[in-house]
């Protein structure tokens, strides 16, 4: 998976490791100053959590398919629940549909606590 | 696209912090300065913004695609611009939601616009809809819709004092 992340230029971008400790396979995304939105709160960018969301989405999507094709985004919706303070986010995806061309995957991503999701995704994408 | 309600002559608090000729918005924020958007064109309820193509962008190596979450980046960013400068005075920000179609593949290597407008303001709720293009408005390669909760009137306010002169020294908390 690792390998994966290494060919995707934007996840390398963001600093994005994947951790299977907990069982499933789960995203992190480490904090740093670069990817705050606002420096009054502060707060990670929003849009830094939902590029986060979506690829991990996409990396559950290539290690349950075990495809090297990147499947492509058809959309992609973001609850906003929380703040994102500055700490490391964790994210992890379930598989609510695999067909033939059509998924659909569900993300939440949380800091300290997973009972506390600070946002939570849900994407459709073409395989 | 989608014409703003706002009447050009309406007064909205921000223009003179983010309208044209201002990068505020972009520059204040370390992501956005660190992707190097830039503001394009502000008005009453809309917002232009422009993030440069680079290859740490891309999502799709065999097809030099740009991630689809940079494409959120950009129009998230731009979402919060028309939202501030659909207002009559300043308030906190902040995303409830957002959801963005793909319409088609980014050009690669072609620098990538989002514009916003938005089209409703509610005393508490402020809703916006955008695309992202890369050759011009009339053929978007993205879309989106969201909405946003309006909270406390900022105007006076450390916020306000740091987006209209810089950085304060030594990290005043937001009033």
């Amino acid at each position: 998976m690792s390998d994966v992340l290494d060919f995707i230029p934007y996840a390398r971008f963001l600093g994005v490791a994947v951790d299977r400790a907990n069982g499933a396979l789960e995203c992190v995304l480490p904090f740093r100053q670069e990817i705050v939105g606002n420096v009054m709160l502060p707060a990670i960018h929003g849009g830094v959590i939902g590029a986060f969301l979506e690829l991990t989405a996409i990396l559950r999507l290539i290690d349950e398919s075990g495809t090297d094709k990147v499947p492509k985004p058809i959309n992609f919706a973001i609850d906003y629940l929380r703040s994102a303070g500055p700490a490391t986010t964790r994210a992890r995806a379930d598989i609510f549909k695999l067909g033939r061309r059509l998924a659909v995957v569900h993300v939440v991503a949380w800091q300290d606590d997973p009972s506390r999701p600070v946002a939570s995704g849900n994407g459709k994408f073409l395989l | 696209m989608l014409q703003s309600r706002m009447s050009s002559n309406q007064q909205y608090a921000l223009g003179s912090l983010f309208g044209p000729g201002r990068d505020d918005m972009a520059s204040h924020t370390p992501h956005a300065h660190h992707l190097g958007m830039k503001v394009i064109e502000t008005g009453p309820g809309f917002a232009v913004i422009m993030l440069p193509y680079r290859a740490e962008l891309i999502g799709d190596p065999v097809r030099k695609v740009v991630f689809g979450g940079a494409i959120t980046t950009l129009l998230d960013h731009a979402s919060g611009l028309a939202v501030a400068c659909a207002l009559d005075v300043l308030r906190a920000i902040a995303t409830v939601d957002l959801r963005v179609d793909y319409l088609r593949a980014a050009a690669p290597g072609l620098d990538l616009y989002a514009r916003v407008d938005c089209y409703k303001v509610t005393r508490n709720v402020a809703f916006i809809r955008g695309i992202a293009y890369e050759r011009g408005p009339d053929d978007p390669f993205a879309s989106c819709l969201g909405t946003f909760m309006l909270g406390a009137n900022l105007a006076g306010s450390s916020f306000e004092r740091f987006v209209r002169d810089g950085a304060p020294e030594g990290g005043e908390e937001p009033s």
